[in-house]
C-alpha cells in the first residue's frame, strides 16, 4: 500500500522563536494587531509503502523520532493517508 | 600522533584546522572524506566548522548520519578523542555524543566576529594548562550557536565541571551583555561524562596563526597536546 505522510515539526513551546518573533513584529506593520504568537516551524511531506497504516505509522514516527525532528528542541505531529 | 580531519560536503574550516595541526604544531594529520568508513589509524579526530550538506533540516542532523560519523561515533564510545568547533560541535550533539543542542541565535542573525571566552576547568584536554583567570580573544561564526539543554542536564553539567568555556567580556567578567547568541549560562564550549567528547562554538583555528594578529587559540591546542603527551608518557 502507498501512504503519504504529512508532518510538522514545530520549536517546543517553552522555547524562544526568534524566527516567529520576527514575522509577528512585521505582522503588526500590516496593522494586524490581533495577531500574536507566531511560530515558525517545517512541514515536511513524504510517500512510503508499508502493509497497512499501523505500520506507516511506525515508520513514520522512526524518521521523526531518528532525524526529521529534535526532541530537545522540536515537538512533531503528523497525519497519514492513504494514496 | 596522528589527526583526522572530517571533511563533509559544506566543510569549509576543514583547511583552516588542517593548516593549523600541519604548518604551525608540525602535527601529521589527514583529512577524512565523509563517505569513507576508514579512520586511517587516527589517534585523535576533529570535526571542523562549515555547513555540512548546507544546514538542511537542522544544522548538523544529516552529517550525523553519514558513513564516516557511523565510525567516529564508535571510535568516540571506545574513548578516542573527538573535538567539534561550530559545526563539529552541533553534529556532536545531534550525534547525542554530547548533551544539549544548538538552536537559532537569540538575535536572528549570522554573528561573525571575535567573542571572549574564559576557561572554567582544568578538568579537559583542551583547558588542563589554561589560565582560569585569562580571557581568550577567540572568533565566533555561526547563525545557530545558542547552546540549550534542559535545566537538569545543565546542573549536571556544572555539577561535573563538563563546562570548558562561557563567553565573557574582554576583562573575563561573564555577563549577560557578553553572551553573543543566548546561550544558557553563556556556555561555549562543553565536554561529554568521559571527557574525551569535546564541542565548542568558537574558532580557535582562526586565530593561531601569526599573520592573523591573533594568536589566543593556540594555547588550546597546546593544551591538547601537552596533555596528550602526558598521556602516552604514563602509560
Amino acid at each position: 500500500m502507498n501512504y503519504r505522510a504529512e508532518i510538522n515539526v514545530m520549536p517546543l513551546k517553552a522555547l524562544l522563536d526568534p524566527q516567529g518573533k520576527a514575522v509577528a513584529k512585521s505582522l503588526k506593520n500590516l496593522e494586524l494587531p490581533e495577531i500574536s504568537d507566531v511560530r515558525i516551524g517545517k512541514h515536511i511531506t513524504l510517500n512510503l509503502e508499508a502493509e497497512n497504516e499501523e505500520e506507516a505509522k511506525e515508520k513514520v514516527e522512526t524518521a521523526c523520532k531518528k532525524l526529521l525532528a529534535n526532541p530537545i528542541m522540536e515537538y512533531y505531529e503528523y497525519e497519514i493517508y492513504d494514496d | 600522533m596522528k589527526f583526522g580531519v572530517v571533511v563533509f560536503p559544506g566543510s569549509n574550516c576543514d583547511h583552516d584546522m588542517i593548516y593549523v595541526l600541519k604548518k604551525i604544531f608540525n602535527q601529521e594529520v589527514v583529512p577524512l572524506w565523509h563517505k569513507d568508513r576508514d579512520l586511517q589509524n587516527c589517534e585523535f579526530i576533529f570535526l571542523p566548522g562549515g555547513f555540512s550538506y548546507g544546514d538542511y533540516l537542522r544544522s548538523g542532523a544529516i552529517a550525523r548520519f553519514s558513513p564516516i560519523m557511523e565510525e567516529v561515533i564508535k571510535f568516540a564510545n571506545n574513548g578516542g578523542f573527538v573535538i567539534g568547533i561550530c559545526n563539529g560541535f552541533q553534529i556532536l550533539c545531534e550525534a547525542h555524543l554530547l548533551p544539549g543542542a544548538l538552536l537559532h541565535n537569540d538575535n536572528h542573525k549570522f554573528i561573525c566576529r571575535n567573542s571572549y571566552i574564559i576557561p572554567q576547568t582544568k578538568q579537559s584536554i583542551t583547558t588542563s594548562s589554561l589560565d582560569q583567570d585569562q580571557p581568550l580573544k577567540i572568533p565566533i561564526a555561526h547563525g545557530e550557536g545558542k547552546y540549550f539543554a534542559k535545566d537538569d542536564v545543565v546542573k549536571k553539567l556544572n555539577d561535573n565541571e563538563q563546562v570548558l568555556f562561557r563567553y565573557c567580556d574582554k576583562y573575563g567578567k561573564i555577563t549577560p551583555e557578553s553572551n553573543p547568541n543566548g546561550s544558557v549560562e553563556n556556555i561555549a564550549g562543553v565536554c561529554n561524562e568521559q571527557r574525551n567528547v569535546i564541542g565548542m562554538m568558537p574558532h580557535p583555528e582562526r586565530a593561531a596563526d601569526e599573520n592573523l594578529q591573533n594568536v589566543d587559540g593556540k594555547v588550546i591546542f597546546e593544551s591538547v597536546f601537552k596533555e596528550i603527551e602526558n598521556r602516552v608518557i604514563s602509560r
